[in-house]
């Protein structure tokens, strides 16, 4: 029927499949691409082929570097025809050909003739087409043309001017920068979009210079933009004035908000939201600048556009996140939108309404997102089950209701992440909720049964290993560990004998019954799984006899693992097999700070099961054997801790020094790390002189000078100090740089025979508390208080004066103490006016420390914090208080 | 030109426009972003997105959804399905203006009879439509009488001498007319 070249012009099939482009194909097109060198040129024909070939690119077809350069030619020979359809298309078609600067040139004198066209089309376009493909050498030539362009009094033609400006802003914005007075001139045009593409092409060229852009907003935003657009740029940009000015103005009025607010009122809608959002979106917003922002979104929640409800329902979603009694107002519109036939809407109304939401509609709110569960994609799932967990932790008196629903949906279908998420969210509950504890860990016992997740399963099984015993029944989850032996694959098996072995090592009464399963599985078909239970039945003393399990059992099966894993890492990687056995005592506990960055996106989201206890690379493990490796140091006995470095001079002086403080029971040491910045000398004899008069504890017990300093190779000395013995010591040294200088010829880089004695004044440095204490990372924060106990917990409480704000308060007293912050708390919400901070770490001694810190500030600035300090040895609370009183 | 995307103080801007059938199958597009840099990756785009819409009615007003980061705007007509991308960020209002302004010009353009069938016979005029709405991402020109009527303007160079004129291009001239007296 359909017959296999069908061309465009003649027999129109009826059929259903009918293209215009059925079984086109680039070699022939091509071929007819040659009707372009015709000395007649058939203008209609002509476009027909181009759109053909276009139609190709749009496909995806790619041409030949030859087949795109025969193309390019033979197109720039339609220039001759005067047919204007044909010569857009010629336009549209250099455009999507891109071509090579030495292809440009053929086709630039007649672009440069369109432009000094009669006809605006023209010009228009071939601005266009020559700012696409042009380079700088050329932009020079036709710049006055685009100068004059930008002013021209056709619309169509300035406005492709300045968008052709926007984009050679990127490439050569030298030249741009030139056209500043015309685009300042075009800002005023009469024509709607003229304003919008000249005001945007002004803001760029002055995105850099704050005072301009300030000028700009502030004369804008009294006169009249026209165009919505121009409009919406001119709210961005006042925001970004009113960003940037915020820290110089004090309390009292905004500048610009009443600019804004009036935008509230605009007739176009885009512009009402823009500015609305812009609102919202204020540093530090207050509740009355947000009401009348609130109120116009609120309208648009009930819009019959679904884009309106759309873009109002997740601003308001961002809003509720910081303010979310601002959003209330809006629940009952929100509330009807759960069942907006746009899912994305529904879940944004559904997740701002959890974040909003108060303790009485949690039920009701459930009942609706139940039925909306089964109809969305997971990644939607996720967010819900996030929001939900938040609120379960607002609202833990509701916790019966939503561990319900976390349960029921963990029965349904769904991916790997949304079943993470939702286990994630039930260990959380569990964790924070002691009442929730019994159901939750049912459910997840439940949830193994049927699961298809190695992963999750191994990690609940864990969980239950921790959690199981310290029920009121531990004897119920027996069975369902015992039957994930029996049907599960070797990874699932040998967890859950472990998990097995926990309960008996706790539970006295559940021993023998244990015993019996745990022999059971020493007949299994994994070795990794009867290894596991052969090591547990002669731990636990599996011989049949009930006896209680001792200490240093218990010890080896729940005590965590006190050393960060990657430190462990890298000490079992540099172990090499010997006589000698590998001792975990030898692997340093030091957790070294984490970049920022990192350290934010931890903080994010709480911890579920298994997060990684992310172990930074260690440093430490060099300190340690450098020391052990002179002589002098290394009956020191164990390092406890290296500080970080800390600079002893000015950058760029004639010799750089930082110092590291190495902590030892009875001993300190300094290692100088010192750089000779002087091409023309050489140091010899190098040693820090101290005077410690000012620290009566410490003395001077040895020291090891630098042998020789050349330029630009660091090298260390040493001073070591004795002190008493797990005192925290404190003092002051004043450091003083001696040695022997000598010339060094450039040329040939010979040191003279005879040096000088000199000497160089270094800055203080001092030994503080903080060097006595090692930051640890602690996972689980309340449990791990709550196995403190309260034995030796000190409270008292602190002044700590006016403080800039309460990030700077709470960053002081961390610095101070030196622990690490724990469960991301050292992170403060921007405008919050109390914050509670949970440090952890270890003294000197080996004594482990907890600390929970709550502060307050008031409306002048003063910080009050109360301190609640607990750990194994009463005189280590005490000294953490006296740390933060003499602080 | 990468630049001009992902800023928050920067002009509104447009990743892309498509214009698929009722298959999924490209029938125009036009990408101004790198955020796709291959074929490849601009046809799982638009798979993705077509199927991710499919069930939905987007018939009457103009639908939305966040995809990959993405706010996309849509709406269809007949077998046509009609896309506009912008970034996270980005006034959904403003790229709803644009879809609704490339929306209407194709209609205008193909006289109300807007199918794939029409749209592919006039492919130049779809084309020359994304031309005239977007230029590398910066939006153009969102008013539909005025995109159709920059795009419908085949008429002769005013100063061409009249025996280059054609029976077609007379007919050109027609069309152009028929299209004005539409516009009004």
């Amino acid at each position: 029927m359909a017959q296999p070249l069908v061309k465009k012009d003649d027999d129109r099939d009826d059929e259903a499949e009918y293209s215009p482009f059925l079984g086109i194909e680039k070699g022939a097109v091509l071929q007819e691409a040659r009707v372009f060198n015709d000395p007649q040129l058939d203008a209609r024909r002509c476009s027909q082929v181009i759109t053909k070939l276009l139609y190709l690119l749009n496909q995806g077809e790619t041409f030949t570097k030859v087949e795109a350069t025969e193309v390019f030619f033979a197109v720039t020979k339609l220039f001759q025809s005067r047919d204007i359809g044909l010569r857009r298309m010629v336009y549209l078609m250099i455009k999507e050909l891109s071509p090579s600067a030495d292809e440009v040139i053929i086709v630039t004198s007649s672009l440069m003739k369109d432009m000094n066209s009669k006809t605006d089309m023209y010009r228009a376009n071939a601005i266009r087409v020559l700012c696409r493909i042009t380079d700088g050498t050329l932009l020079t030539q036709i710049e006055r043309y685009l100068k004059q362009a930008i002013v021209d009094k056709n619309p169509v033609v300035a406005s492709a001017a300045l968008v052709s400006g926007i984009h050679l802003l990127q490439t050569n914005p030298e030249i741009v920068k030139r056209w500043s007075n015309e685009v300042q001139e075009a800002v005023q045009s009469r024509a709607a979009l003229v304003q919008f593409h000249a005001l945007a092409l002004l803001h760029q060229i002055r995105q850099n210079d704050r005072l301009a852009v300030s000028k700009l907003v502030t004369s804008l935003t009294r006169g009249t933009v026209r165009s919505p657009l121009a409009q919406c740029l001119l709210i961005r940009y006042t925001s970004q004035v009113i960003r940037e000015s915020a820290g110089s103005t004090q309390a009292g009025d905004r500048p610009f908000y009443d600019y804004l607010e009036g935008c509230l009122r605009h007739k176009a809608e885009m512009v009402i939201f823009e500015a609305a959002r812009a609102i919202t979106e204020l540093h530090g917003v207050t509740n009355r600048e947000l009401t009348p922002a609130i109120t116009v979104l609120q309208l648009f929640l009930s819009s019959s556009k679904p884009v309106l409800r759309f873009a109002a329902v997740r601003t308001l979603n961002k809003v509720a996140m910081t303010h979310p009694m601002a959003v209330t107002n809006c629940n009952i519109d929100m509330e009807s939108l759960i069942s907006d036939q746009n899912r994305s809407i529904a879940t944004l109304a559904i997740t701002t309404l959890l974040k909003t939401g108060n303790e009485s509609s949690v039920d009701r709110l459930m009942k609706q997102i139940t039925n909306f569960m089964s109809d969305i994609a997971d990644e939607f799932k996720i967010v819900v089950v996030e929001a939900i967990r938040s609120l379960c932790l607002k609202f833990p008196l509701k916790y019966r209701a939503l561990m319900n629903f976390l349960s029921n949906i963990l029965r349904e279908e769904g991916g790997f992440e949304y079943k993470k998420a939702i286990v994630d969210s039930i260990v959380i509950l569990i964790r924070d909720i002691p009442e929730a504890k019994e159901s939750g860990l049912l459910h997840l016992c439940e949830f193994i049964e049927d699961c298809e997740f190695t992963y999750l399963s191994t990690q609940i099984l864990h969980f239950l290993g921790i959690e199981g015993p310290r029920t009121s029944d531990p004897s119920k989850y027996i069975r369902y560990i015992y039957n994930r032996v029996h049907l599960e694959n070797a990874t699932v098996r040998a967890s859950a004998v472990s998990t097995l072995a926990k309960f008996g090592a706790m539970v006295d009464s559940l021993k023998p019954r244990v015993f019996i399963l745990l022999r059971r599985c020493l007949f299994d078909s994994d070795d990794e799984v009867r290894d596991r239970a052969t090591l547990y039945l002669n731990t636990l003393g599996g011989d049949g006899s009930v006896v209680e399990t001792d200490q240093g059992v218990k010890d080896f099966l729940f005590g965590s693992l006190d050393v960060p894993l990657v430190n462990l890492e890298t000490s079992l990687k540099t172990y090499e097999a010997s006589e000698e056995p590998f001792d975990i005592n030898f692997v340093p506990k030091e957790v070294k700070s984490q970049p920022l960055a990192e350290k934010k996106a931890q903080s994010k989201k709480p911890t579920g099961l298994g997060a990684p206890p992310s172990g930074p690379a260690s440093t430490v493990d060099a300190y340690e054997r450098l020391l052990s490796s002179i002589p002098e140091f290394s009956n020191f006995g164990k390092l406890f801790k290296s500080s970080a470095a800390v600079e002893l001079t000015e950058a760029e002086t004639e010799y750089a020094v930082n110092v590291v403080k190495h902590i030892f029971d009875r001993h300190v040491v300094f290692q100088y790390n010192c750089t000779n910045t002087i091409p023309e000398q050489l140091l010899e004899n190098v040693i820090v002189a101290v005077d410690a008069s000012e620290a009566e504890d410490f003395i001077e017990a040895g020291s090891k000078p630098l042998r020789s300093l050349p330029y630009d190779t660091p090298g260390q000395t040493f001073l070591a100090f004795e002190k008493p013995e797990g005192v925290p010591a404190v003092g002051k040294f004043s450091n003083t740089l001696r040695f022997i200088v000598k010339e060094v010829d450039p040329t040939t880089g010979e040191a003279e025979e005879d040096g000088v004695e000199d000497e160089y004044q270094l800055e203080d440095l001092e030994v503080v508390a903080a060097d006595y204490i090692l930051k640890e990372q602690v996972f689980n924060f309340r449990n791990a208080w709550e196995n403190m106990g309260p034995d030796f917990e000190r409270v008292d409480e602190y002044g700590l004066g006016q403080r800039e704000s309460l990030n700077e308060a709470v960053t002081a007293v961390i610095n101070l103490l030196g622990m690490q912050p724990c469960e991301g708390t050292e992170v403060i919400a921007s405008n919050s006016r109390s914050h509670t901070c949970l440090l952890s770490g270890v003294y000197i001694g080996n004594v482990k420390v907890l600390v929970r810190l709550s502060f307050g500030i008031d409306s002048s600035k003063e910080v009050a914090m109360k301190l609640a300090v607990r750990s194994e040895d009463g005189t280590v609370s005490d000294a953490i208080h006296e740390i933060v009183a003499s602080g | 030109m990468g630049s001009l995307f992902g800023y928050r103080d920067s002009s509104p801007s447009v990743k892309n426009i498509l214009l698929l059938d009722s298959e999924g199958k490209r029938v125009a597009v036009k990408y101004y972003s790198d955020d796709w840099p291959t074929n490849s990756a601009k046809l799982a785009f638009e798979k993705s997105v077509f199927t991710k819409t499919l069930k939905t009615n987007a018939r009457i007003e103009a639908e939305i959804m966040m995809f990959e980061s993405n706010v996309v705007i849509y709406k269809f007509v007949q077998d046509l399905h009609f896309f506009v991308t912008g970034g996270d960020d980005e006034n959904e209002l403003i790229l709803a203006t644009v879809l609704q302004g490339f929306f209407d010009a194709v209609a205008l353009l193909l006289r109300n009879n807007v199918d794939k069938r029409e749209a592919l016979e006039n492919l130049d005029l779809i084309l020359l439509c994304f031309d005239e709405i977007v230029d590398g991402g910066m939006i153009l020109e969102t008013d539909p009488a005025v995109i159709a009527g920059k795009v419908a303007t085949h008429t002769m160079d005013a100063d061409a001498p009249l025996s280059e004129q054609t029976i077609t291009q007379a007919w050109a001239t027609a069309r152009e007319h028929l299209t004005r007296t539409l516009l009004k």
